[in-house]
């Protein structure tokens, strides 16, 4: 299967993976290779198959009791903040 | 009467449905040890995991799952005994992984009922369609800095029920009363607080209108109004606006919108050329969540009396009007504290006292009812002394502002002021001899056929009594001296 | 030398006095110094840290109270996020973070009194098959071909664990497998790589490739050794809701368990067309050493095992594509400069930070989930990897365990690298299958090839049956007697 520009673009877009017009075609012609590759599975018939949930023998969600364990640690959130501000994460103004 | 909008073309209803975002009642959010408490410092209430830090994994909170289950049977709701959550992916500034943990296609609880009373005294059932469970986002803050916006993730990770509804709600009205009735049931449960002001309670409104018997047409959505009034204002501005779009021809685009209640509009948010994609898919992180029939079955004996059974015994065991009923029903706080005055005492008279004088003093000093310096069993003591004739009605309201004031029981106001009734005859026709004779003329006239003067002479022997005869005697003993 | 022993040994001449945890890891770190230069298996190297520890471990043998891998220099595969040590997931776009937390797995490790020298190479999120794409540079293969200096690569993603086992500047590494990055590598390299069961040893704190199939494993010289190292990394963790709640066993007591009567199952479908002679005569000498050592060999069929490799390159970058959107510039992380707003802020650190495997991986996968094609994707793929794990069901209904080649190659040279991604990524043709069904597996060095490469076998077993997995690896490995060593190594002028 062949992979057109814009949806290219768009998954980019939807990565936020910024890439200029050459480097879409690259990937357009790469991500087009390897899907040509996976239709192979075009061949498997999974009708009334279930879809894999899960791998092991653990199947199910063992829940945690509700108690504060975590969190109260303002310092350690914020001690790799790449721009902090006071006790505060930043990022370029948000407009809604 | 069915609401409708009148648009040049003719006659328009409107079809709307509500997602309600519902803050859990928990300790520790949905997916980590950190505090739910409101208002802390800010990124003091974070784990890593809600930082989304790498390496962190997700752990389900019992009691979150509990609660969903909870609020579930309130809305006589089918529980899903396995749920599955999913991922649902997008880019935002309050959203630490890049993605929201949700419940896409299993959700925990599935349809359900809400039953709403409307002004005109009539019901409707509005369909529950699922209710799941899911993360908060965290706050953005925008007015701190010229060129950046501050991220602080203290309700990120906190759990929500997001509760949709059908698309049954016809009009402002249906939607409040669905949203009343919903945060009433959620708060007889103990599930959420409500608080819509604190952000705990959030609808997005779904609106779109239509021609009598047409399908639906486009809908848009109309994200995080914080107010009952609001989302009725929202709809009929909402609906106002599509039908002038589609009177003038054009076509309503589907799309997220904002309310604005200062200008009166709403206003699109992002248009469908740059929708989301969320891609969701099941959380690799979590397991499905599978419960046992038998925990909900237990939990089922936990529940409380819920809103509408309470008014329909309150109806029958007290013989109270079906409006009084749900007044008092409104608020858990408020039917308890009836039920301990009505305990024992004629429900009617109760029901006069506490939606009337009590409620009334209440208002005027701004306090709620849990903060009520006259305790149920104070009000009710008063009551027993109207009942026994120790004091009369008129008398009992002075008494009970006096309880207001001072918070001291009944009987101690009557006997520090001296405001026992007077049920002396003797004495009574004293007093009434004595206005008859200084009022001759007066009598005349009643005599002359001026019936409404009989009102005038109880009324001058209840003021000579200082206010404290039985007015049954002082009637009585007038009635035998003018009329025989 | 000191640097020649196993972690066996090592243990034992600790524990007699033959020499100190001190002058143990300064053997190793002084290794390292020399050696790392070259081979650039760590990415962050540790001395002073280890050479701390390594006078409290001295402490601990001391007092007699000290726990199986006291004094034991280990290296840490940099995808295990280390308190206060840097951890990179060999990516530019956290190539400074310094984790204030310690995973799981390297927890208990350090609980069980093991000594880490650094941080080790891998594939960029240990994406890749040939620690090509590490924002630190590539990692040297310590084998060479015979006579040709060209540089070989380790393999991957945890290349530079095994390179550093195979080099001997470690005793043991850590390793992470997601579709082979333990076993394919441990193979390129002449040593043992266990991928345990899915949910054997906790995923908290181990930076995530693909959440259902990522599992950390232990990487040494001798099956023995790997058996030491996971009893400690193994074991329940109730802070990762996918680890299983199983008691671990003592995984050493496994090895030199007599094999009499064990059915192997040899799949046929593993005869994969265009393998070379020499994989499969290895193949069949495996074979042969578990018949002489009393193994019942039965054929089986594992008929979905061709998809495996499109499944998991489905899968796993649609895992990673939701996986790896934290890394955004915000929370931690290196950000973009001059970002004029929040999507371009994404945009330029994700560009920048992340690369060309990584982008790549998140697009596919982003594809792959997006709406009009989940369902012909990821949802299919999801499909299939239950019939990949019906067949392995079936299979182990037959038999104990699967012999199968651990890759379809030797170890290549660096500039043979494949252009095509595709290419590449038939280096996991053998591995992948079993990371889809969660199985354990444990690939162990049996021959070297006609070039003087070494080649691996794989073993398969049961969920939760590492322990057949040991017993079989460590009677194959005495088998083959495999003694041979690298040229280039600690101790050995190159
Ligand atoms: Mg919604
Ligand atoms: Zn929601």
């Amino acid at each position: 299967m062949s992979l057109d520009l814009a949806t290219t673009r768009r998954i980019a877009k939807l990565a936020r993976i910024g890439l200029d017009d050459q480097e879409i075609e690259a990937v357009r012609a790469q991500l087009g290779g390897i899907l040509g590759w996976i239709e192979i599975l075009d061949e498997v018939d999974v009708e009334g198959v279930p879809p894999m949930v899960g791998t092991s023998v653990t199947t199910t969600l063992k829940p945690r009791e509700d108690v504060v364990t975590d969190g109260n640690c303002q310092d350690k959130v914020l001690s790799n903040a790449p721009d902090r501000e006071g006790p505060f994460f930043t990022v370029p103004k948000v407009v809604e | 009467m069915s609401y409708t909008l009148e648009g040049n073309t003719g006659t328009w209803e409107i079809v709307v449905g509500l997602e309600v975002h519902a803050q859990v009642i928990s300790k520790s959010k949905l997916f980590s040890g950190a505090s739910t408490v409101f208002g802390g410092e800010p990124n003091s209430q974070v784990s890593l995991i809600d930082a989304g830090f790498p390496g962190m994994l997700p752990v389900i909170n019992q009691t979150c799952v509990e609660q969903a289950v909870r609020t579930g049977l309130g809305l006589k709701a089918r529980i899903n005994l396995e749920s599955r959550f999913d991922r649902k992916n997008y880019f935002y500034a309050d959203l630490p992984t890049g993605y929201q943990i949700s419940q896409f296609e299993h959700p925990i609880i599935g349809t359900g009922i809400v039953e709403i009373e409307l002004a005109d005294g009539s019901t409707r059932e509005i369909g529950i369609t699922r209710l799941h469970l899911e993360q908060d986002a965290g706050k953005l803050m925008h007015d701190q800095d010229p060129k950046r916006s501050f991220v602080d993730l203290n309700r990120a990770g906190v759990a929500l029920m997001e509760i949709v509804s059908e698309p049954d709600i016809r009009s402002p009205e249906e939607a409040g009363a669905y949203l009343r009735k919903l945060r009433q049931i959620l708060r007889y449960l103990e599930t959420c607080d409500g608080n819509m002001e604190e952000g705990s309670m959030r609808a997005d409104v779904n609106v779109s209108v239509r021609k009598a018997g047409e399908p639906m047409r486009t809908r848009c959505e109309i994200k995080n109004v914080n107010s009952i009034r609001f989302v009725m204002q929202a709809i009929e501005i909402e609906a106002t606006r599509q039908i002038e779009i589609w009177e003038a021809g054009g076509e309503v685009d589907q799309e997220t919108r904002l309310f604005d209640p200062h200008k009166g509009e709403t206003r699109a948010l992002r248009s469908k050329a740059d929708a989301h994609d969320y891609r969701y898919f099941p959380d690799p992180d979590l397991l499905p969540l599978v419960i046992e029939q038998s925990w909900v079955d237990q939990i089922k004996q936990t529940l409380p009396e819920l809103p509408d059974e309470k008014r329909a015994r309150f109806q029958k065991d007290y013989g109270i009007t079906a409006y009084d009923a749900s007044v008092l029903v409104a608020e858990q706080s408020t039917a308890d504290f009836y039920e301990k005055v009505a305990k024992g005492r004629d429900g009617k008279s109760a029901v006069a006292w506490v939606t009337g004088d009590f409620f009334a003093a209440l208002n005027r000093t701004g306090k709620s009812i849990e903060e009520s310096p006259v305790s149920a069993d104070s009000l009710g003591a008063m009551l027993d002394l109207i009942a026994d004739g120790t004091i009369n009605g008129k008398i009992a309201k002075e008494v009970l502002e006096e309880m207001f004031e001072t918070g001291e029981a009944p009987i101690e106001i009557i006997d520090r002021k001296g405001l026992r009734q007077v049920t002396d005859t003797g004495a009574i026709e004293a007093a009434a001899d004595d206005i008859i004779g200084k009022n001759a003329d007066k009598v005349e006239q009643y005599k002359g056929g001026k019936d409404k003067l009989f009102g005038f002479f109880v009324g001058q022997v209840m003021k000579a009594t200082a206010g404290k005869a039985n007015p049954a005697i002082v009637n009585d003993i007038l009635r035998k001296k003018l009329d025989g | 030398m000191l640097t020649d022993l196993t972690i066996a040994q090592a243990s034992e001449g600790l524990r007699k006095k033959e020499f100190s945890a001190v002058e143990l890891t300064k053997a190793h770190t002084d290794a390292v110094e020399t050696l790392n230069g070259r081979i650039n298996a760590y990415i962050t190297v540790t001395s002073d840290l280890a050479l701390e520890a390594a006078k409290k471990a001295d402490a601990q043998l001391v007092s007699g109270d000290a726990p199986a891998l006291t004094g034991i220099p280990l290296g840490i595969k940099d995808l295990f996020c280390t308190n206060g040590v840097r951890t990179t997931a060999a990516s530019k776009i956290i190539g400074n973070f310094v984790p204030p937390y310690e995973s799981t797995v390297t927890a208990k490790l350090l609980e069980n009194g093991a000594i880490f020298l650094g941080k080790t190479n891998l594939d960029e999120f240990a994406m890749g098959s040939a620690n090509l794409t590490s924002a630190f540079g590539g990692v040297e293969n310590p084998w060479h071909r015979k006579g040709d200096p060209s540089v070989m690569v380790p393999g991957g993603s945890s290349g530079g664990s095994a390179a550093a086992v195979a080099a001997h500047i470690a005793m043991g590494a850590t390793g992470t497998d997601t579709g082979g990055s333990i076993r394919q590598p441990a193979a390129y390299c002449g040593i043992v790589g266990l991928k345990p069961t899915y949910g054997r040893c906790s995923r908290w704190g181990t930076i995530a490739f693909a959440s259902s199939l990522d599992q950390a494993g232990p990487m040494t010289r001798t099956v023995e050794d790997a058996a030491i190292m996971l009893t400690a990394m193994a074991g329940h963790d109730p802070k990762d809701s996918t680890c299983a709640d199983i008691a671990v066993p003592d995984y050493r007591a496994a090895c030199g368990r007599s094999l009499k009567g064990l059915r192997v199952g040899i799949p046929a479908e593993y005869r994969a067309p265009g393998m070379s002679e020499e994989i499969l005569a290895v193949w069949q000498k495996g074979i042969d050493l578990l018949r002489e050592a009393g193994c019942e060999i039965v054929d089986v069929s594992l008929p979905h095992t061709k998809y495996g490799l499109a499944t998991y390159y489905i899968i796993a970058p649609a895992e990673c594509s939701s996986n790896l959107a934290r890394y955004d510039g915000v929370r931690f992380g290196e950000r973009a400069e001059g970002a004029t707003s929040l999507d371009d802020l994404y945009e330029k650190t994700r560009h920048n930070g992340f690369g060309e495997e990584v982008r790549r991986r998140i697009l596919m996968g982003t594809y792959v989930l997006s709406a009009g094609y989940y369902d012909a994707y990821y949802l299919k793929a999801q499909k299939v990897r239950t019939l990949i794990q019906r067949d392995f069901t079936h299979a182990f209904e037959k038999v104990d365990v699967l012999l199968t080649p651990t890759a379809p190659t030797a170890a290549f040279a660096r500039d043979e690298k494949p252009e095509d991604p595709v290419q590449m990524y038939l280096n996991d043709i053998f591995t992948v299958p079993a990371s889809m069904a969660g199985q354990p597996a444990m690939s162990v060095p049996v021959a070297l090839d006609s070039k003087g490469l070494p080649l691996g076998l794989q073993l398969i077993g049961k969920h939760f049956d590492e322990e057949t997995i040991i017993a079989v690896g460590s009677a194959l490995e005495k088998a083959a007697g495999f003694t041979a060593r690298p040229d280039l190594r600690a101790g050995v002028s190159a």
